[in-house]
């Protein structure tokens, strides 16, 4: 993490519900200018809570924080001029067209009159929703509303964007779309997203950084490496052909580090050095002329990581209760 | 420094205005009135079913026009009143489920985010309900008059009467808001139809009250508020200027407006939490 | 015919659990009727004092027979928003798929609506003989009066069962609901129709609910009139509309 000022800065925070346990439980974070910080778990983890708050929406029952540099609590309205959100629903209005949304925001943003047609105009082109401009939203697919949503959050120029979980529920294609997207926000524009997902692939393909949240607790945060290097390295496991050749497989196999055998007739190596060592693996069997039915690699995944602090998967882990 | 001269944003971030509250309230009622204009059903019930009414009823029960000391006039023109106040709780609920709409979905979440008054909101929305009630007493009118009804209180009384009316379709509205607020939901402010249906019903919409022989159903109607906002409306269309009627129609409209919309306000302040 | 009636038994039990065990449901199908009754019969009683208006026993029992009549009705358009409902939420495909006798389907939600309507229909009596209702019928005339009230409720429950089968959604209720309640009104509901005038008067004397509305008048009233007349049209709605809610499942089974 950089030296300068945190763009997002939490310090012991915590949200209670007058019915049920602590959603967000003394929670602490800071995410750099410019980052993409993935807040990572499952349902009823307390994500959407802790943006809820961080967007002013939600007051915390305690602890504080600031977003661009305001307090939360005692500059509310700074923060949201500073702020872009887009929240868990995609919140739009099926009667409205996607342009009549925007020119909507851009006017309730403060926006000069002269400036909003063609800022509008420049969000529709960047989110890729001219054509669909003219429509009313409700004909809209759900990554088309996702989109707009995105271009909603964006209308002011915030500095900093909150995204709670954007890519449920979207197709492939869509989910992708966003990814690019959000990505190029960071880099090109130097923006700081806290993006929140329950999807291990997106906070591995996006993140600078992930917190992994699960009952109110931050369990574990880093780089997506970094936590993945924690639990274990990348293993290899090779399936012979001729299952008599086991042996020598284990022979040439157990040089590259630690084994072990399943009951499925292969053999796991643990590679230490990482993918760089699986070429030469499968330099040193085709010297030996050991004919393999399959190669995998192994990548420890984040949800080996959460497995590892939690005792439970990721996927499957979500609780069915309302995170507001 | 004025509300519109105001600045905030974030170091090395752009700085907006924060919109006047005319902008915010003109930003807001025209999001209003736009969705009433494109959601047909919204229009053309509230404006066919009380016109249903008014002819099934209308002529239904001209025989109460022999019932000795029933005004002197034709039972048609005694009932051209009841559309204008149906028409009123259809503004109500149109007002407060598109409120509870915004609630449910998260639009309303949306602008929060945003500098938006919550007195803005509240005003913005009522827009659409104005326009709505405008545009239905138009017509209620205008039918009532094509029907052979006759305005005993002539070319200006046509005016008092529309902002009457006008006036408590407001004060529904206000009340439809308040629900939805108090609420959230559709649901909640649909179920309340049917109660604001009953006051209707227990009124002196059907007959003037001295003539409702049932001991307890006059007594309900004379405490009634809805009882006066119809004899209000009534006493344009079959008597012409009667300050007694008029002044209460109007003093319970006003009073409607003045609490439904204070209450809204104070349910509004509870709603939009931001900190 | 067993499977028929394994089906209808099922539906018809659905139904009326559903309706009892949800106080959303049953209580405005009977505070209604009670309220329409308080209401037409409170505040238009004076109505009774026009000339010519000659109903020896009374106001109350006047409107008390429109008032059954619609609850009965109503009864059977409430059914109709729940098979709108079940299509709308994917259960009637599951009765679709599984019902060995389809038409026993649209019984069984003829029969819970039946059931419905006992209730209100008893609800809005004892309310009207505690208002001082008079009834100057026998227990023949009383029975005929509540076969009335049967026949109609069966009327209303197939027209409303056919309609949401063809359209399948909730947003039927509308279409449902505003025939019906057309048809109630343009009736001799506050007068009786020698002193409706104007077009009203045209058009409720060739309203078939004008004839079942008489009967159940002179039922109460000890003198009946158009017994036959009333009977044989409501038989004769009930053929159509059967014929007519059966269209609709054939539309809704096609339509999968």
């Amino acid at each position: 993490m950089s030296h300068a000022s945190p763009a997002i800065e939490v310090e012991q925070l915590v949200r209670e519900f007058r019915k049920g346990p602590r959603a967000v439980d003394g929670i602490d974070l800071a995410v750099s200018p410019g980052e993409i910080y993935g807040f990572l778990g499952p349902n009823g983890a307390g994500k959407s809570t802790t943006v809820l708050m961080l967007t002013t929406l939600l007051p915390p029952t305690s602890g504080r924080a600031s977003v661009g540099g305001y307090d939360i609590v005692r500059e509310g309205s700074h923060v949201r001029a500073s702020i872009g959100a887009a929240l868990q629903e995609a919140a739009l209005d099926a009667i409205l067209t996607g342009r009549e949304h925007l020119t909507l925001q851009a006017t309730l943003q403060g926006m000069p009159r002269s400036e909003r047609a063609g800022r509008t105009q420049e969000l529709l082109e960047r989110v890729g929703l001219t054509e669909a401009a003219d429509r009313r939203v409700g004909g809209y697919s759900g990554g088309m509303k996702r989109r707009l949503d995105l271009a909603l959050a964006l209308v002011h120029r915030p500095r900093i964007l909150f995204l709670d979980e954007p890519t449920t529920g979207l197709d492939l294609q869509s989910r992708s779309a966003l990814w690019e997207e959000v990505a190029r926000l960071a880099r090109d524009e130097g923006m700081t997203v806290f993006l929140t997902t329950q999807y291990l692939e997106e906070a591995d393909a996006l993140a600078d950084r992930v917190g992994i949240i699960d009952h109110g607790h931050i369990v574990a945060e880093g780089t997506p490496a970094q936590l993945k290097s924690e639990i274990g390295s990348p293993s290899v496991e090779v399936v012979p052909a001729d299952q008599s050749e086991c042996g020598a497989l284990v022979a040439r196999l157990e040089a590259f580090g630690t084994l072990a055998r399943n009951g499925r007739g292969a053999v796991t190596v643990q590679i230490p050095d990482g993918e760089s060592q699986l070429a030469e693996i499968v330099r040193v069997l085709d010297q030996a002329h050991l004919k393999v039915a399959s190669l995998q690699l192994h990548q420890p995944s984040l949800d080996d990581v959460f497995l590892a602090k939690t005792g439970r998967k990721l996927e499957g882990a979500g609780e069915d209760e309302d995170e507001r | 420094m004025s509300a519109s001269e105001a600045v905030v944003g974030a170091p090395g971030g752009i700085s907006l205005a924060v919109p006047s509250l005319f902008d915010q309230v003109g930003a807001v009622a025209r999001r209003s009135v736009v969705r009433i204009f494109r959601q047909r059903a919204l229009l053309i019930f509230p404006l066919v079913f009380p016109l249903l009414l008014f002819a099934i009823n209308g002529t239904g029960l001209a025989a109460a026009r022999r019932i000795p000391g029933f005004p002197d006039v034709n039972y048609l023109d005694f009932a051209l009143a009841i559309p204008f106040i149906q028409g009123a709780l259809f503004v109500a609920i149109t007002a407060g489920t598109d409120l509870a709409r915004d609630i449910e979905s998260g639009f309303f979440d949306r602008l929060a985010l945003t500098p938006l008054r919550g007195s803005a909101l509240l005003a913005g929305q009522l827009a659409g309900a104005v326009v709505l009630a405008c545009v239905q007493s138009l017509v209620y009118l205008g039918v009532g008059i094509a029907s052979g009804v006759g305005i005993a209180s002539g070319f200006a009384g046509v005016f008092v009467l529309l902002a009457l009316s006008i006036l408590i379709a407001f004060g529904f509205a206000g009340l439809g808001s308040l629900l939805a607020l108090r609420f959230g939901t559709g649901e909640a402010v649909q179920g309340f139809f049917p109660l604001l249906f009953v006051t209707v019903f227990l009124s002196s919409s059907n007959l003037p009250r001295n003539l409702i022989t049932t001991d307890w159903f006059r007594e309900v109607a004379t405490y009634n508020p809805v009882s006066y906002l119809i004899e209000g409306v009534r006493s344009l269309i079959i008597t012409g200027w009667d300050g007694e009627a008029l002044a209460l129609g109007f003093g319970f409209a006003l009073a409607l407006s003045v609490l439904t919309l204070s209450f809204a306000g104070a349910s509004m302040k509870n709603r939009l939490v931001r900190t | 015919m067993r499977r028929f009636y394994y089906v209808a038994h099922g539906v018809a039990w659905r139904s009326v659990h559903n309706t009892f065990a949800n106080p959303a449901i049953i209580l405005p199908s009977i505070i209604f009727p009670l309220f329409f009754l308080a209401a037409f019969a409170g505040g238009l009683s004076s109505i009774a004092g026009v000339p010519d208006f000659n109903y020896k026993p009374g106001y109350t029992a006047f409107q008390f027979a429109f008032v059954l009549l619609q609850s009965s009705a109503f009864g059977g358009v409430f059914t109709g928003f729940a098979v709108a409902r079940d299509f709308d939420s994917g259960f009637a495909r599951r009765l679709l798929l599984c019902a060995p006798q389809r038409s026993g389907i649209i019984a069984g939600y003829a029969i819970g609506a039946l059931v419905r309507w006992f209730v209100t229909g008893t609800c809005v009596t004892v309310a009207a003989l505690l208002a001082g209702m008079s009834i100057e019928g026998g227990g023949v005339e009383l029975v005929g009066l509540f076969g009335l009230g049967v026949l109609v409720n069966i009327v209303a429950a197939l027209w409303a069962c056919g309609v949401a089968m063809f359209l399948r959604t909730e947003q039927a209720g509308a279409l449902i609901q505003m025939p019906v309640f057309i048809v109630l009104f343009v009736a001799p509901v506050f007068v009786p129709l020698s002193l409706l005038t104007g077009w009203i008067h045209a058009v409720a004397r060739y309203n078939p609910a004008t004839a079942a509305l008489e009967a159940a008048r002179g039922l109460i009233a000890g003198s009946p009139v158009k017994l036959v007349l009333a009977f044989g049209l409501l038989a004769g709605a009930i053929a159509v509309m059967s014929l007519f809610a059966r269209r609709g499942l054939a539309s809704a089974e096609r339509a999968g």
